[in-house]
C-alpha cells in the first residue's frame, strides 16, 4: 500500500512536469504550428520573473501568477515584432526563434549571472508512505492540473476559445466571418507564452532558475507535443500521462537518468508505431 | 447598394480583373456566368477583401470599402460562401454556425436557432464535425453559416459544384424563399445554367476579367442564344 502510494506520487510528479513544460508548446506549436525554439527560454523567463518578484518582497503565491502575466506580455511583444511576419514560413521561424533563444540566454546571463537562483517555498515536508516529500511538490502537481483544465475549459466552452479554434483551422474563412485573425494570433501566442512562463515559475522552488535551464526542458516538451498528435490538448495530456508514468516508475525504482533514457526510447518506438501521434486516429477532440 | 467600378485585381502583379464594373441593387439577385479562369472567383474574393484591388473602387451604400480588411467588411454584413465551402472541419456543425454569428450584435445562440428553422437537414447533424458531412450538407452548412451573420448581400461562389441534384433544388427553394423576405441581395457566380436561370434577376457574362454582356435570365433557356453569347451550351 505504501509502495503504491509512493509510486502514485512519483508518477503524478513526473506527469505534472511534463504537463507544465509542454502545455504552452501545445498551444504555440500544436495549435498555431509555430515552431518556437525559444520555448525553453520562455520557461526560463518565467522562472526569473518569479525570482525577481520574490526578491522585491512579493509572496510566492502572487509571484507565480505575476510571472505568467509578465511572460505572456513578453510573448505578445515577440509575436507583434517577429512572429507575425513569419506565419507559414517554417525555416524563417526556426532561425528567428533560435536567435531569440540565444539572445534571451545571453541577456539573462549578463544581468543575473550564470549561477542558479531559487525561491524557497517554505511549506515544509509531507510524509507519503514513508517517503518524505516537499509539500510544495503537491502544490505544483495541483497547479499543473489546474492549468490543463483551465486551458481545456477556455478552448472548449468560451466564445473566445471557439474563435481561436476556428481561426487556427481556416484563418481566411474566419476573417470572412468577421474575425480579426491578427488579434487572435496575437492573443493565442501570448496565452501560450503565459502558460509557459507560469510553468517556469511553478518549477522554481524545486528546480531553481538558471539562464540555460531552457535547454533541459525544450526537447522533452517537443517530444510530448509531437507524440501527442493532431489534437494538441488531448495529445499532450495522453503523452504526458504515458511518459510521466514511465519516468516516475523507472526514476524511483532505478535512477532518474534511466528514467529519461526510458522516456526517449519509448518516444522513438511510439513515433514508429503511431507516426500520427497518440491522438492521430481520433475523429473529434481538442 | 453595392457598386464596383473599374476594378483591377489579381494575384502578384498579374491582374485577372481588367477594369470590371458591376452594380447590385437592394434585393437583387445577380448571376455571373463565365468559363473557368475568367475571373469569377477573383471577383468575389476582391469583393469580400481577400484580394486587394490594385485600382478601382468598391462602394457599399455610399461608403468606400475597397481598402477594408475582410473582417471589417463582414461587420458591414457582406456574407461570403466560398468555392469549396471552407467548412471548419474540426468544429461541430453548431460551432461552425456560431462562428458565422460572430459579426452580429445579437445573441449568437438565438441567431443560430432562427437560421436553423430553414435548414431542417442540419438539425440532426448539429453535433457532428463539419468535416464528416457530405458535400451537399457542407454546402447547406456554408449557406446557413453565412446567414447567421445576417448578411445584406451574399457572395455565392459556385454553390452547385459537386452537389447532388436534390440538394441543388433545396438550395434554389431556400434562396427564393429568402428573396421574398426582406432585402437580401445576392451575387451568384456559377457555371450551372439551370441554377443561375432559376435564381437570377439579371445575368452578367464575365470574359477575361470584364463584364461583356448583360442577359435577361430567360435568354438562358434558349441553348442557341447561350452558345452564341458565351460559347457554352447546357
Amino acid at each position: 500500500m505504501d509502495t503504491l502510494l509512493v509510486y502514485a506520487y512519483q508518477v503524478a510528479f513526473s506527469f505534472s512536469i511534463f504537463i507544465l513544460i509542454s502545455l504552452g508548446l501545445a498551444v504555440i506549436f500544436g495549435m498555431m504550428k509555430v515552431i518556437n525554439l525559444a520555448q525553453g527560454e520562455f520557461i526560463m523567463l518565467g522562472a526569473y520573473a518569479c525570482v525577481v518578484c520574490s526578491a522585491v518582497g512579493l509572496p510566492l503565491w502572487l509571484a507565480v501568477p505575476l510571472a505568467g502575466v509578465i511572460v505572456g506580455a513578453i510573448g505578445i511583444l515577440v509575436e507583434r515584432t517577429v512572429i507575425r511576419f513569419l506565419y507559414g514560413r517554417v525555416l524563417d521561424t526556426l532561425l528567428a526563434t533560435w536567435g531569440l533563444s540565444l539572445f534571451l540566454v545571453g541577456i539573462v546571463t549578463t544581468i543575473a549571472g550564470p549561477q542558479s537562483q531559487s525561491v524557497p517555498a517554505d511549506l515544509g515536508g509531507v510524509s507519503l508512505g514513508g517517503l518524505q516529500v516537499p509539500a510544495y511538490s503537491l502544490v505544483m502537481i495541483g497547479g499543473a492540473c489546474a492549468m490543463l483544465l483551465g486551458t481545456y475549459a477556455l478552448w472548449r466552452f468560451t466564445s473566445l476559445g471557439l474563435i481561436v479554434r476556428g481561426t487556427m483551422q481556416n484563418p481566411e474563412m474566419a476573417r470572412a466571418l468577421g474575425t480579426n485573425t491578427s488579434m487572435i494570433y496575437m492573443f493565442t501566442f501570448g496565452f501560450g507564452s503565459a502558460l509557459t512562463g507560469l510553468a517556469g515559475a511553478l518549477l522554481v522552488p524545486l528546480f531553481g532558475a538558471a539562464p540555460t535551464m531552457g535547454l533541459f526542458y525544450i526537447a522533452k516538451a517537443f517530444i510530448a507535443v509531437i507524440s501527442g498528435g493532431p489534437w494538441p490538448l488531448l495529445g499532450t495530456l495522453s503523452a504526458s500521462s504515458l511518459y510521466g508514468t514511465i519516468d516516475g516508475v523507472i526514476s524511483y525504482a532505478f535512477s532518474s537518468v534511466l528514467g529519461e533514457i526510458a522516456v526517449l526510447l519509448v518516444a522513438i518506438v511510439m513515433l514508429r508505431l503511431l507516426p500520427q501521434g497518440i491522438t492521430g486516429r481520433l475523429r473529434k477532440g481538442l | 447598394m453595392l457598386a464596383a467600378k473599374d476594378l483591377v485585381s489579381g494575384y502578384g502583379r498579374m491582374p485577372i480583373l481588367h477594369g470590371l464594373s458591376l452594380q447590385v441593387s437592394d434585393g437583387e439577385y445577380v448571376g455571373i456566368l463565365g468559363h473557368n479562369g475568367m475571373g469569377k472567383t477573383t471577383l468575389l474574393r476582391t469583393l469580400i477583401g481577400h484580394v486587394r484591388p490594385m485600382s478601382g473602387s468598391i462602394v457599399l451604400d455610399g461608403t468606400e470599402i475597397g481598402a477594408l480588411p475582410p473582417h471589417r467588411r463582414a461587420k458591414l454584413r457582406i456574407g461570403y460562401v466560398p468555392q469549396g465551402r471552407d467548412i471548419f472541419p474540426a468544429l461541430t456543425v453548431r460551432e461552425n454556425l456560431l462562428m458565422g454569428a460572430l459579426s452580429g450584435a445579437e445573441k449568437r445562440a438565438s441567431v443560430v436557432e432562427e437560421v436553423l428553422e430553414d435548414f431542417p437537414r442540419l438539425v440532426r447533424l448539429l453535433d457532428r464535425n463539419g468535416g464528416a458531412l457530405s458535400g451537399g450538407e457542407q454546402q447547406l452548412l456554408a449557406i446557413a453559416r453565412c446567414l447567421c451573420g445576417k448578411p445584406r448581400i451574399m457572395l455565392l461562389d459556385e454553390p452547385t459544384e459537386g452537389i447532388q441534384p436534390s440538394i441543388i433544388d433545396e438550395i434554389v427553394d431556400l434562396l427564393q424563399a429568402l428573396r421574398k423576405r426582406a432585402g437580401l441581395s445576392i451575387v451568384l457566380v456559377e457555371q450551372n445554367l439551370d441554377f443561375i436561370h432559376a435564381l437570377s434577376d439579371r445575368v452578367l457574362i464575365i470574359h477575361r476579367g470584364e463584364i461583356t454582356q448583360t442577359l435577361e435570365p430567360d435568354h438562358l433557356a434558349d441553348p442557341e442564344v447561350v452558345s452564341e453569347f458565351v460559347g457554352m451550351s447546357s
